[in-house]
């Protein structure tokens, strides 16, 4: 597959189609790929696509949506819900990229360049197929690791008593460090200026001063981006501190679903979110506060 | 040099802890940090490197400069304390302690910094050789023998001992607390092990780094260097390189309002982050490109500049297994030339 891709973008950049392609990059490790704009014919060679390359290139089609010319870029089967959704909230100019989909098999977790298995996103991944593509290049002997049930760490943390449940993410959240890697990542953490950098509210912090701060930061940045999570991992893959932020995100999924039908964000560019579709003559209300108190 | 059985370990530490604060490596839902030791916990002298750097515990990630109380017409600024509790930082490795000799250059060059002094002043560092170094490891270029680094006790878990070899003064009376555990040893016995130790640094992807290329660099050169356009591509600007770095030193002064006053603060910051060095003018680096530049300039040039060229890194090589687009120091030297 990494020999079609090169192929593939050698001829889009000889062509001129495209002024450059967003893919991973050979690093001085195999299993440490780097995400790169090549812009030359000459640097395909450095171009890789293997288990490692795990980051999620979405993002940085908003950046690249405004330089000119055309951008190919290459995407796996979840990180396409990412494009999707970014295409959405018209974050990326869809008509400066050529997406270039490409098979998964599951992404290695790398601990001081140790392959270690497998990220926790891909044993519970549920998407398979591409939602958005312009051209496919796939490799159907790739095998995913056996699924688990990716509602699974939710559930269990819903059958602990409040306490309970309240020390686990006082545990969790502790460690963090604040160095804000997940929302740097997460292709749906796209403002300009985020709240948390803004020198005029009491929310901006670098500090773990408080526990107290690190939930504020966290449970305030779930809330923003529910709805709009695709459940793409990337929060989980990057924290230096391996904290479980998948749960949090998933926990507003799965009640999401509950509350107002399966919903999956990034399945397509058009339908309204459940939390932004809302019509006040045709809509009942999830009454959550009535039932949950 | 002397030797306690690595069975009487925890005594060893519920003694120190007797009389100190004992900060050590503990593993936590897999990640391994310094914290304090009480009866009845862990070490994990196993992992290499902790996430966080040690440097935590004598330049906290933040730490109360002062309060100010509203009282009536009158504000009270109350100064925050001094430390003046004994602690000892039991684990630290070779390079998180060169890393302390750069941080010291600045906050105990003049003008001194009272709250690092204080710290300083009160903390003991054991030292302990990296029996495993990782692929990721380059603290040989800088200077660092992880099989022997010195600190005021420097350590070896070696076969079924700990061996200590106290090196300073407050090294030795520290030692001197052990007393009761300790049996005579001699450089011999760890000779092997440091042997060892040495040939599998050797064996390491950057061991030999040369650092040629960075001396006496010109500034202004490596400053306009054209390198700086692209070599920050994938960068997503988090602080993650900042934050487990044990040469980063910048921090933020803030105020957080307590309501009937306000708590003077400082944390951590990051030279990546978009409100760095912010003045009422607005930011002086307001792209990405000029923000990571910065990183890598004040490392590998301006702290050289004013520290007789030693270069602000120690090869730990946490930037490198932890940047989540595999970015890392090294990577940036190797695009200034070094190989």
């Amino acid at each position: 597959m990494q020999e079609q891709l090169r192929i593939l973008a050698g001829k889009m950049l000889a062509d001129g189609r495209a002024a450059r392609v967003l893919g991973w990059k050979r690093t001085d490790f195999e299993t440490a790929p780097e995400p790169s704009f090549f812009t030359a014919q000459d640097d395909l060679s450095e171009l890789v696509y293997n288990k490692y390359c795990a980051a999620n290139l979405s993002g940085f089609m908003i950046g690249a949506g405004k330089r000119d010319g055309v951008t190919v870029v290459f995407l796996k089967p979840c990180d396409t819900y990412s494009f999707n959704q970014l295409v959405k909230e018209h974050q990326i100019d869809r008509a400066k990229a050529y997406v270039v989909g490409v098979s998964c098999g599951g992404n290695a977790k790398v601990e001081e360049m140790e392959d270690v298995g497998w990220l926790e996103r891909c044993l519970v991944c549920t998407k398979h197929d591409h939602v958005v593509y312009d051209e496919l290049v796939l490799d159907e002997s790739l095998s995913r690791p056996e699924a688990q049930d990716r509602f699974g760490g939710v559930t269990r943390l819903e059958g602990l008593q409040s306490l309970e449940r309240y020390e686990f993410w006082q545990g969790e959240l502790s460690t963090c460090i604040r160095c804000n890697a997940c929302r740097n990542v997460c292709p749906a953490c796209n403002c300009k200026k985020c709240v948390f950098d803004s020198a005029k509210y009491d929310t901006a912090a670098k500090a773990n001063v408080t526990t107290f701060e690190e939930q504020l930061f966290h449970i305030i940045r779930a809330y923003h981006v529910a709805g709009r999570c695709t459940d793409c991992g990337e929060c989980a893959r990057v924290c230096p501190q391996d904290i479980k932020l998948q749960l949090l995100n998933r926990k507003i999924i799965k009640d999401i679903n509950e509350l107002y039908g399966e919903f999956q964000a990034g399945q397509d560019t058009e339908t309204l979110g459940p939390l932004t579709a809302f019509n006040a003559d045709t809509d009942a209300e999830p009454s959550i506060v009535h039932t949950r108190g | 040099m002397y030797k306690v059985s690595a069975t009487q370990l925890t005594d060893v530490l519920n003694t120190l802890a007797g009389t100190m604060d004992v900060f050590l490596p503990i593993r936590k839902d897999g990640q391994t940090n310094f914290g304090l030791y009480a009866e009845g916990v862990q070490a994990d002298f196993d992992t290499l490197k902790t996430v966080k750097p040690p440097k935590e515990f004598f330049l906290p990630q933040s730490e109360s400069l002062y309060k100010g109380v509203v009282d009536g017409k009158d504000i009270h600024i109350e100064p925050a304390a001094f430390a003046d509790r004994p602690f000892v930082v039991f684990g630290m490795r070779g390079c998180d302690v060169l890393g302390m000799e750069i941080l010291d250059k600045v906050y105990l060059g003049e003008p001194v910094d009272r709250f690092y002094e204080a710290r300083r002043g009160h903390g003991c560092v054991v030292a302990l050789a990296c029996g495993r170094p990782a692929s990721t490891c380059f603290c040989k270029p800088f200077g660092v023998d992880a099989s022997d680094p010195q600190a005021d006790v420097t350590a070896w878990l070696c076969g079924q001992y700990l061996y200590l070899e106290p090196v300073t003064e407050r090294g030795r009376q520290l030692t001197h607390k052990l007393e009761p555990f300790l049996q005579d040893a001699d450089a011999e016995d760890v000779a092997e092990y440091r042997q060892e130790i040495r040939e599998r640094l050797e064996a390491l992807p950057y061991n030999n780094l040369s650092l040629d290329a960075l001396k006496d660099a010109d500034m202004l050169e490596v400053f306009n260097s054209p390198v700086w356009d692209s070599v920050c591509d994938a960068c997503i600007a988090c602080g993650t390189c900042s934050y487990v770095c044990p040469t980063c030193q910048c921090y933020d002064i803030k105020d957080y309002n307590t309501g009937d006053g306000a708590i003077r603060y400082r944390t951590w910051d990051s030279c990546m982050y978009s409100d760095f060095t912010l003045m009422a003018h607005g930011n002086p680096r307001k792209t990405q490109k000029e923000r990571f530049r910065q990183r890598f300039m004040h490392k590998l040039v301006y702290h050289p500049s004013t520290a007789g060229g030693q270069l602000s890194c120690v090869g730990c090589g946490r930037c490198v297994n932890k940047c989540p687009s595999s970015l890392n120091i090294v990577k940036i030297m190797k695009s200034l030339g070094v190989s």
